[in-house]
């Protein structure tokens, strides 16, 4: 399977999937550590992907949103938005509702 | 080393701009406010991607990571009222 049907195969079967450096106990990048934080004050279930453990999925995920920068998050196969637009979205309470219909 | 400036007129040449203000000065960690008309009826994700289109090559080389906050002109001047 290439990249980029590998990376359609993870943000389709699971419903909130966030691509990001680290893990969520050890985020190596400020940006990612924000995602996971934001993502457990909305006490979100969500799949990590760990883009540093793989070097196809951490240049393929670019491409498959035309998107250039990880953090991202996927909700329901959806391209949500890197750590700024997480925070916006969290701020205003659209993250919660998304969230919590996934 | 890239300056925040040298990134304003980065994003200044592919992007029409009403306001701009990039900060950062170790060389790769940005924070920018971009107001564009070129913004208005767009999603968030598809106001970034301007910026990024913007950017073009530049985001993927020189830039490790840039933090944005952009507005619609209205929006905009309704902040700042």
């Amino acid at each position: 399977m290439d990249t980029q049907a590998r990376i359609k195969e993870t943000v389709t079967t699971n419903n909130v999937v966030l691509y990001m450096k680290g893990s969520p106990k050890f985020p190596q990048c400020g940006f990612s550590n924000l995602a996971t934080q934001i993502l457990d004050a909305c006490n979100a279930k969500y799949t990590a992907v760990d883009v540093l453990q793989d070097q196809e999925i951490r240049e393929g995920i670019k491409q498959y949103a035309n998107w250039p920068t990880i953090p991202q998050l996927y909700v329901k196969g959806e391209f949500v938005g890197g750590s700024d637009i997480m925070r916006a979205m969290y701020e205003s309470g659209e993250l919660q509702t998304l969230l919590a219909g996934a | 080393m890239l300056s925040a400036a040298q990134l304003e007129n980065y994003i200044k040449d592919g992007l029409a701009c009403d306001y701009i203000k990039v900060l950062g000065d170790d060389g790769t960690h940005f924070e920018a406010v971009i107001v564009s008309p070129s913004f208005v009826g767009k999603s968030m994700v598809a106001q970034h991607q301007l910026v990024y289109a913007a950017l073009g090559d530049k985001m993927r080389a020189e830039i490790h990571a840039l933090s944005m906050k952009t507005y619609v002109p209205s929006k905009w001047q309704e902040i700042n009222q």
